[in-house]
């Protein structure tokens, strides 16, 4: 492939993530701003001293922060705002929807790398230790531990690990920011359903691939069975397992606003969590948006990373 | 597997009725004890969702002061949290609301998701095109931020948690029952059905939905596991039933602040969650290898 076809190639996919962000826009415009719920009552206090409130200064706040225009003069606005950078201000706090964002975004971004550099290698281990072994028993094991990594939720595997790790065996740090040990149990349970995922993907694509006939050619040539395992088998079955990670990562980036929870730690997810109890429509919103630019970058480098792990595949769909 | 086989082959000379069918359920169940197990602990949670009674005679709600946080133990199951409440009575009185909840959720999603699938089969090229391209989308959201979504947009509240993991799980329903429609319509045999006079609707009904009823069902069951997870974050995280009631991601969010003394207050409804989502996910595996076979 030349340069200017992978030029081409790029354009043409930031052109794509351009459209899938502007549809994650007006997807949760739709459903933020179209389905019940008023926002300005919300902020007012709703339910905590509900009385109180001057019609007057409602209907003030409510031009304030624009919700009492047509919603497609609204949708136009927010869209032309956001295309700056400017997702509103929190409806609760006050504060400008991206500062709050970047405020906790580099935590979380943190903490999902670390829970991926976790699965990765503990998912990829195992699917290769299961379809390797030649012991039927093990092999069963193995396979029945990804079913039930996906089946554990989430909160309660940190919790598990706090109550085992922290309270009783007193090994890392219960909660909070302080130092990298704290960062360890978080990482750890964000991976665990993430590991799984990708174990059940990449070792039923191992098995696939197993049966293959050039698998047979290469033991008859006199491989070892562990080099056709890892350089003959491996690099042909990782192509599902790596567009599985490319979602995977998304998942891992909401889950966080289970595990910062769990953990008592500051990030992204917490922010998260607190705005949709709270009903804070703009901050919600960003978040979508910002999870979406992750989303489609990620899903962006994956397949990237394709025609290096592939040769025959080429980026673009045709050959040259 | 090799039990499947042999029950398959076992049933395959006779003819297919109703009562054979049963029997070849239960032959194949007996040969397999994890699927049997599951297929148990997936009725004992539904019965216990809807006559707790059978269960325990306790009540969920009765504090005894006197009896607070005893560790699981006879007359206490569970154990007793910090109020004096038996946990296991809560945990089944909970199983009420989680999986009252999760049906909801999934029989919103099959429904509404089937009938996008179906209309975007049916409809124009571009419009086809238009739902498509907003299933993909969807699909690539996940599941979770778009409960939040929904969450932020409709309120906290039972009803509301249903809707949203329900609404989250559409976009894989639709493409489905849409993948379906297409594959069945484009079929010789409906072209045939079509070539003797008959009606769309009637081709539709005769055809298009019996079809899609079987790959749909196998991914209504394993988004049952998945929903049962979804419920219980939700729940959680204090989005779902108001604190008294004990939904499971609730009880497991009220045994938090006693994480140190008193493990049995997270644990035990956690575990509960964890297999009920296993033994679903088990029979929706079953379910996925035995319409592979046919």
């Amino acid at each position: 492939m030349t340069r200017r076809d992978m030029a081409r190639y790029l354009a043409r996919r930031l052109a794509q993530a351009a459209l899938v962000l502007w549809a994650a826009f007006t997807l949760s415009f739709i459903v933020l701003y179209l389905l019940p719920g008023d926002p300005i009552e919300i902020m007012t206090g709703g339910g905590a001293s509900g009385d109180a409130v001057d019609p007057a200064q409602i209907a003030a706040l409510r031009h304030e922060y624009g919700f009492d225009r047509p919603l497609a003069v609204q949708y136009l606005d927010r869209l032309a705002a956001a295309l700056h950078g400017d997702f509103g201000r929190s409806v609760t706090s006050g504060v400008p929807v991206l500062g709050l964002i970047r405020t906790g975004l580099p935590a979380t971004l943190t903490l999902t790398g670390l829970a991926v550099a976790l699965a990765v290698p503990a998912g990829a281990g195992l699917a290769l230790l299961a379809t390797y072994t030649r012991t039927p028993r093990l092999r069963r094991l193995l396979l029945s531990l990804p079913s039930l990594g996906v089946a554990l939720p989430t909160f309660w595997v940190g919790l598990v690990l706090l109550q085992v790790v922290s309270f009783r065996l007193r090994l890392l740090p219960s909660a909070g920011d302080a130092g990298p040990a704290a960062q360890v149990l978080p990482a750890v349970t964000l991976a665990v359903p993430a590991a799984a995922a990708l174990a059940q993907v990449l070792a039923r694509g191992l098995d696939n691939v197993l049966r293959d006939p050039y698998v047979e050619t290469a033991h008859a040539k006199g491989a070892g069975r562990l080099r056709v395992h890892l350089r003959h088998v491996a690099p042909n079955a990782v192509i599902p397992a790596l567009t599985l990670l490319g979602l995977v990562i998304g998942e891992l980036m909401t889950n966080a606003v289970v595990v910062e929870t769990v953990f008592s730690r500051d990030g992204l997810g917490r922010i998260t969590a607190t705005a949709v109890g709270a009903e804070d429509i703009p901050v919600v919103q960003g978040v979508v948006v910002v999870s979406a630019v992750v989303i489609v970058l990620v899903n962006l480098l994956v397949d990237l990373a394709y025609p290096l792990l592939d040769p025959r595949i080429v980026l673009g769909g045709r050959a040259s | 597997m090799t039990g499947l086989v042999t029950g398959l082959a076992a049933e395959a000379p006779l003819t297919a009725g109703p009562g054979r069918r049963a029997l070849g359920a239960a032959r194949l169940l007996l040969s397999r004890p994890g699927l049997l197990v599951s297929v148990v602990v997936v009725l004992l949670a539904l019965t216990a969702a809807f006559l707790p009674g059978l269960f325990t005679s306790g009540d969920p709600l009765a504090a005894a002061p006197a009896r607070s946080l005893l560790p699981p133990g006879p007359g206490h199951p569970f154990g007793t949290d910090q109020l004096g409440r038996d946990l296991f009575t809560r945990v089944v009185y909970g199983a009420g609301p989680s999986l009252k909840v999760t049906v909801v959720a999934v029989a919103a999603g099959v429904v509404l998701g089937g009938l996008l699938g179906l209309v975007a089969g049916l409809a124009v090229r571009w419009l086809d095109d238009v739902i498509a391209r907003v299933i993909e989308v969807l699909l690539a959201v996940p599941s979770l931020l778009l409960s939040l979504t929904l969450v932020t947009a409709l309120g906290s509240g039972t009803v509301n948690v249903a809707l949203a993991v329900g609404l989250a799980n559409v976009a894989g329903f639709a493409r489905i029952m849409r993948a379906e429609v297409l594959r069945v319509r484009t079929s010789a045999y409906v072209e045939a059905a079509e070539a003797f006079g008959a009606r769309r609707h009637s081709v539709l009904l005769r055809h298009v939905l019996p079809n899609a009823y079987g790959p749909l069902l196998a991914v209504a069951t394993l988004s049952t596991g998945t929903a049962v997870l979804a419920v219980a974050a939700l729940g959680f995280l204090g989005y779902g039933a108001a604190p008294p009631a004990p939904e499971w991601g609730a009880l497991v969010a009220q045994g938090r602040d006693y994480l140190s003394s008193a493990w049995w207050l997270t644990t035990m409804p956690g575990l509960t969650v964890a297999a009920v989502a296993l033994a679903v996910n088990r029979i929706a595996r079953a379910e996925g290898e035995w319409a592979g076979l046919r």
